[in-house]
């Protein structure tokens, strides 16, 4: 006797929505509207006082938005989640939602540069402090803890030198410290990786990248696990005290395992309102329909890319957890059976120069700051997306100045190393190159 | 809150608003393995409207102290000892599911202190499927997929929360899960499956009941509802379309309007 719940590639399709509830329709409807009609008084005052549930303001809810909310929520095995205007703004209004002033959090150094400026630069300045460790230094998560520590958060594999965080024992760390992890899931999707099921208690996304994955629309996610409880610690006095901003409501003792969930909504969507469109929901929710095939494409091209690349003259380093003597070689195996996704970081022989070189002159790959598109994509990271960073930080991050990001696509494979071989060819004569 | 019964700690929420004896008590009470948190989108509305709420967690569920307890007899005779607790002479009851079946037990054993009834996913009789007791008493979790796919019709299989953003079965379930399968859960299935008392208690009963029924509810359907509703002399049935067992959170609006007509009529402030 088995549930006959819906399955994942059922769920991609099918997840939060009812043609029944819509008119019939069969594609999800567009809500292009920015507020919602009240039966009357008394309903108005429940919906604001979150007696009941519903729609009131589209910065705070939307119906094409919640399709997309349910549909991620029941791929990654949440309890809630909430969609934001891009995977930053879901990271930002997550830890700002956990934490005050003079509170502490541990990050993973190898992040998306624009993450590690958030921690570095700008939660300071709310008087939220991070102290970094490397993703593979277990046990310097454990030292990093303080007393004010309010989570641990990391990327599962690493922006953009792909190293791996021990996930299970780091949220063992968390969880004796009373603390949840947060999980910024974007590389490698709930097909590849659900961070709930190994110890996780919030997962972010930027569903701009592989969700979508045609590279149109800017979107971001919370997702709830429902296990962290808020009321078994007393860190969190904004979940577990009354808040006068709803007249006593106690997040954590009326909403449970989606507590967080409702707060980050009522408070961060109602105070700062980072909401998405509900043009780029539905536009996500077409890509989130093909993520299954897309990502099994995704993966074997991306094995085919290490194969050619770790055995290429010009290839000083290949970075990715499928080859046997990476660090990460058998974590990868228990943790992502699926597949190590589809983000190879190298190091082009003759550093900086060539790799310039090499960039300007792949065709069909594009020198763009994205990942996770269906297009191969190529970019120099010390250049660009993480060019904001000081050299200790770079240092911390693994990066050196060689090194290539590299977003397998789903292109034909011979299309892909044909082009990378233009590239390489030129990146042997960056001196005539540049002349030209 | 925090109050206590018979010596053991019992948590209750409250519905965000301080408990208050000068106003008209209702108790929610949740079904099998599950705890106040199912309540939140009927409880909410009362607790701000004149009425002092209780939606308790049942001994060894959510944060009430354990061990829970093993007869649907025992479990209607604690919401009476609750009402003693709180210094209240009667309360309305709400149940969803077992609840109903603890509802039926309290409101017949102490007729004086059940002023109304409300009945969610109710039945005279739960018998369970051998297996899933089975699997529920080994602890296994298995127990609760299975409960949340048969808990729910459409909306839970495929969405549309109430609550915008929130996953019907991952909720249901992580709620059990966060409990305990085997001491609450299978503890509870036991005491469904053994009581056999409940078409007897609801003739007993005679303060108003409303019977609150899911078309697609498979755990206790229609033709389960409308009989134990026959049994109850002062009783109604309002049927839900397409709505499962879990009608408190498929159907939040349209079951607490029911609730609310149901209450401000025979329970006014």
């Amino acid at each position: 006797m088995d549930p006959k719940t819906y399955k994942f590639d059922t769920l991609s399709l099918h997840a939060g929505y009812m043609p029944s509830k819509n008119a019939g329709s069969r594609q999800v409807p567009i809500y292009q509207t920015t507020s919602y009609m009240f039966d009357d008084v008394d309903h108005a005052a429940a919906l604001f006082n979150l007696e009941r549930g519903g729609h009131i303001y589209s910065r705070i809810s939307n119906p094409t938005v919640q399709v997309l909310e349910e549909r991620v929520a029941a791929l990654e095995g949440g309890t809630a989640a909430l969609a934001t205007a891009s995977g930053m703004s879901a990271i930002f209004l997550t830890i700002m939602t956990l934490c005050n002033a003079g509170d502490h959090v541990v990050v993973s150094s190898q992040l998306y540069g624009g993450t590690v400026n958030l921690f570095r630069l700008t939660l300071p300045k709310f008087g939220i402090k991070a102290t970094f460790v490397k993703p593979r230094d277990t046990e310097g998560f454990k030292k990093a803890i303080q007393e004010n520590t309010k989570c641990i958060f990391g990327e599962l594999v690493g922006n953009p030198g792909n190293e791996l965080m021990n996930l299970p024992e780091i949220s063992n760390i968390a969880h004796k410290a009373g603390i949840p992890v947060i999980i910024d899931s974007t590389y490698q999707t709930p097909y590849l990786f659900k961070p709930l099921e190994h110890g996780a208690d919030f997962v972010v996304h930027s569903l701009t990248k592989w969700m979508a994955g045609h590279g149109s629309s800017m979107a971001g996610i919370l997702v709830e696990g429902g296990k962290f409880d808020f009321l078994k610690t007393d860190k969190f006095p904004t979940m577990t005290e009354p808040y006068e901003g709803y007249h006593g409501l106690s997040f954590a003792e009326e909403f449970g395992p989606v507590a967080f969930t409702m707060k980050a909504r009522a408070e961060g969507m109602r105070d700062m309102g980072p909401c998405l469109s509900p043009q780029n929901a539905w536009n996500v929710l077409q890509g989130i329909e093909t993520l299954s095939v897309r990502m099994e494409k995704h993966c074997s091209n991306a094995l085919k890319m290490v194969e050619y690349l770790s055995n290429h003259e010009s290839v000083a380093w290949v970075s990715h957890a499928s080859l046997k003597d990476n660090p990460d070689y058998e974590l990868a195996k228990k943790l992502l059976p699926k597949g190590t996704g589809s983000m190879i970081a190298f190091g082009i022989k003759g550093g900086k120069e060539a790799g310039a070189a090499f960039i300007d002159n792949v065709k069909l790959a594009s020198h763009l700051a994205n990942v996770g598109d269906t297009r191969t994509l190529v970019i120099h990271p010390a250049s660009a997306t993480h060019s904001q960073m000081d050299e200790a930080t770079l240092k911390l991050a693994n990066m050196s100045h060689d090194m290539i990001r590299l977003s397998v696509g789903i292109e034909d494979i011979e299309d892909i190393i044909n082009d990378f071989e233009d590239g390489f060819r030129a990146a042997k004569k960056p001196r005539l190159v540049s002349n030209k | 809150m925090k109050f206590k019964v018979n010596n053991k700690e019992v948590f209750a929420s409250t519905g965000g608003r301080p408990f208050d004896k000068k106003k008209p008590l209702i108790i929610f009470i949740h079904g099998s393995g599950l705890s106040h948190i199912t309540w939140v989108l009927q409880t909410r509305y009362f607790a701000f409207h004149g009425y002092s709420i209780l939606a308790i967690d049942l001994p060894g569920h959510g944060y009430s102290e354990g061990p829970a307890l093993e007869s649907i007899e025992e479990q209607g005779k604690w919401i009476s000892d609750v009402i003693d607790s709180v210094e209240m002479k009667e309360a309305s009851l709400v149940g969803h599911s077992q609840g109903c079946l603890i509802v039926l037990e309290c409101a017949s054993q102490f007729p004086e202190k059940v002023k109304s009834i409300g009945l969610m996913g109710g039945a005279g009789a739960i018998p369970m499927n051998p297996e899933l007791l089975d699997l529920a008493e080994k602890g296994d979790s298995k127990a609760v997929d299975l409960m949340m796919d048969w808990a729910h019709g459409p909306a839970g299989h495929f969405g549309g929360h109430p609550v915008p953003g929130l996953h019907h079965m991952n909720l249901g379930g992580s709620i059990v899960v966060n409990g305990s399968v085997k001491n609450a859960l299978g503890v509870d299935f036991r005491a469904c499956d053994n009581y056999k008392n409940g078409f007897e208690a609801a003739k007993k009963i005679k303060c108003p009941a409303i019977n609150i029924l899911g078309d697609r509810d498979r755990m206790c359907p229609v033709k389960a509802g409308k009989k134990l509703a026959e049994n109850i002399e002062n009783s109604e049935v309002e049927i839900i379309e397409n709505c499962g067992h879990m009608i408190l959170l498929e159907e939040a609006g349209k079951s607490l309007e029911i609730l609310k007509k149901f209450i401000r009529k025979n329970h006014p402030v």
